[in-house]
């Protein structure tokens, strides 16, 4: 018989410490939709992702109801399109407009998967597919676009860097009077993982099936309470122990969520991502987690120690309430996303620098971070060749999503509205990596990446 | 298979009725119930077996939900399963 006092906790975690899938998301091959037509290879998506993903939203709305907890967002991840684009050539654009109509007609929040893989090089469609970004997610309100520019085994792909520098400028240029949101879907990623479910780097990999469900949990509210309720006075070996008996709980739910989904849209379950999903919500925050191990503001001297110990926690109490665990899995810091973190940002106390340390111990990167709007091309580059290096050299996923406030200087702030959050604009370096960016060519793959 | 029901709120008179009332209804057999007064606050765990029940689980749900908004309660209806997902190994 299930005791009392469990059936009052879970309910206490969803109903007051905002517990919740953050996502399921449907990975579709769209491998069999190559066309050497736009046009039929366009329709030949469409005609795909509705089919496959038609009971996807009811599915998960019906899990909800029944089991009582909230799933955030329904997604869908898709082949990198930059693939497409190689066998059809033409306008890229008609893909994500094809997408968008698609996510329109099955009803998810997002779909991902308008990337391109270039971390050792450019193969036909990708040049095109990466210039058309910034336009194609300005016309589009749930596309997601991601480029990998690195990987331990490829290197980093310096030409690609020196490209998504100007991306991710222009994404927010043509976006301006909405907030910059364009470089909000827009992420430069090292090391990306083919079964993310979590945006804006989902995409469905080469190496999956053709469809497969995958689901992200969240929880850093449950964790928060879990700790101010019996954290106090522990040793930190304790504190660790007690953020992994939460986090087994949280993915135990995401392994139940994800296996009646798999079972009712009759596809393979692909893995369970543990990670901590911050909201802009109160009460959901990273660095209030941090706050509460012992830290006065997130961004303090130590954040970067307490950070890696609860990254580390959440995977060990995830790793064993799932029977496969992948994409992302770690505790996010999207500064946007984070109340905890936009305070810390808005007071001083967090600098990108210190950020920048952080990623070498979480997952994922510099994460939903406002720049000022005057921040060069190159500097942009130089941001994400320094984040692709960390995860290049430490074998992890690092990825950076800027959102230059065009107009704005450090001080003022954008509002994205929703999940994407709001934010201040923070202070980078404004020296010019110019030279250094601009000599093109790949980085070596690090003695790192020679395992065999 | 078994569902969770729980209810809190103000203590009133006639709450387990109601509520079992409304159970027995949608042909949602009891099983066991727990129920404890805090304070002047209320608070019920009921389980009851949904096997036979002669509408869809989703409209049990809203129906509790229902009732218990018009009574100034909170009813919370959840399958067993994720209970026993997060806290048995």
């Amino acid at each position: 018989m299930i005791n009392t006092s469990d059936i009052l906790e879970t309910i206490s975690m969803i109903q007051d410490e905002n517990l919740d899938i953050r996502t399921v998301t449907m990975g579709i091959s769209l491998l069999d939709c190559a066309d050497a037509d736009i046009h039929v290879s366009c329709e030949k998506i469409y005609r795909k992702i509705t089919e496959k993903a038609a009971r996807l939203v009811p599915v998960c709305e019906q899990i909800e109801k029944e089991y009582g907890i909230p799933i955030i967002n329904k997604r869908i991840s898709v082949t990198p399109i930059a693939m497409l684009v190689g066998v059809s050539g033409g306008d890229p654009v008609e893909y994500a407009l094809t997408l968008e109509r698609a996510a329109a007609a099955v009803g998810v929040n997002f779909i991902g998967g308008f990337s391109a893989l270039v971390q050792r090089g450019f193969s036909a469609g990708d040049r095109e597919l990466i210039e058309a970004i910034p336009e194609a997610l300005s016309r589009t309100d749930h596309i997601c676009a991601s480029v990998n520019v690195g990987s331990t085994k490829a290197g980093i792909n310096l030409d690609a860097v020196e490209i998504m520098g100007r991306m991710v400028r222009k994404a927010a240029e043509i976006t301006k009077d909405r907030e910059c949101i364009g470089a909000s879907k827009l992420v430069v990623l090292c090391n990306a993982p083919e079964n993310n479910p979590f945006m804006a780097g989902a995409f469905h990999g080469v190496g999956e099936p053709d469809t497969v469900i995958h689901v992200g949990v969240s929880g850093p509210g449950v964790v928060r309470s879990a700790l101010a309720r019996s954290g106090k006075g522990k040793s930190i070996t304790e504190i660790a122990d007690l953020i992994k008996r939460t986090a087994f709980k949280i993915t135990r739910m995401g392994q139940l969520v994800g296996t009646l989904a798999s079972e009712r849209l009759g596809m393979p379950f692909g893995i369970v991502d543990l990670s901590l999903a911050p909201t802009p919500a109160v009460g959901d925050s990273v660095a209030h987690i941090l706050e509460e191990i012992g830290l006065v503001q997130c961004g303090a001297a130590g954040t970067t120690a307490a950070l890696a110990l609860l990254n580390d926690a959440v995977k060990k109490g995830g790793v064993m309430a799932s029977s496969m665990v992948g994409g992302l899995s770690g505790a996010f810091i999207p500064v946007s996303e984070d109340a905890g973190m936009i305070e810390a940002a808005r007071s001083g106390a967090l600098c990108i620098e210190k950020l920048e340390a952080m990623t070498s111990v979480c997952s994922v990167g510099l994460d939903m971070i406002i720049i000022p709007g005057d921040t060069t091309a190159e500097v942009i580059s130089g941001i994400i060749a320094d984040e692709a290096a960390i995860g290049m050299i430490n074998s992890k996923t690092t990825a950076v999503r800027v959102i230059p406030a065009i107009g704005k200087q450090a001080g003022e702030e954008l509002n994205f509205g929703g999940l994407l959050g709001y934010g201040p604009i923070m202070k980078v370096n404004t020296l010019s990596p110019s030279e250094f960016i601009h000599r093109g060519g790949q980085i070596p793959a690090p003695i790192q990446a020679l395992r065999n | 298979m078994l569902a969770v029901i729980t209810v809190t709120g103000k203590d009133t008179v006639g709450v387990l009725a109601k509520v079992s009332g409304e159970c027995a209804e949608m042909g949602a057999n009891i099983i066991d119930v727990s129920q404890t007064v805090m304070q002047g606050l209320f608070a019920m765990i009921m389980m009851v077996d949904i096997d036979h029940i002669n509408c869809d689980f989703t409209e049990m749900v809203d129906r509790l939900d229902a009732l218990g908004q018009g009574m100034g309660y909170v009813i919370h209806t959840m399958h067993e399963d994720i209970f026993n997902a997060m806290h048995k190994i």
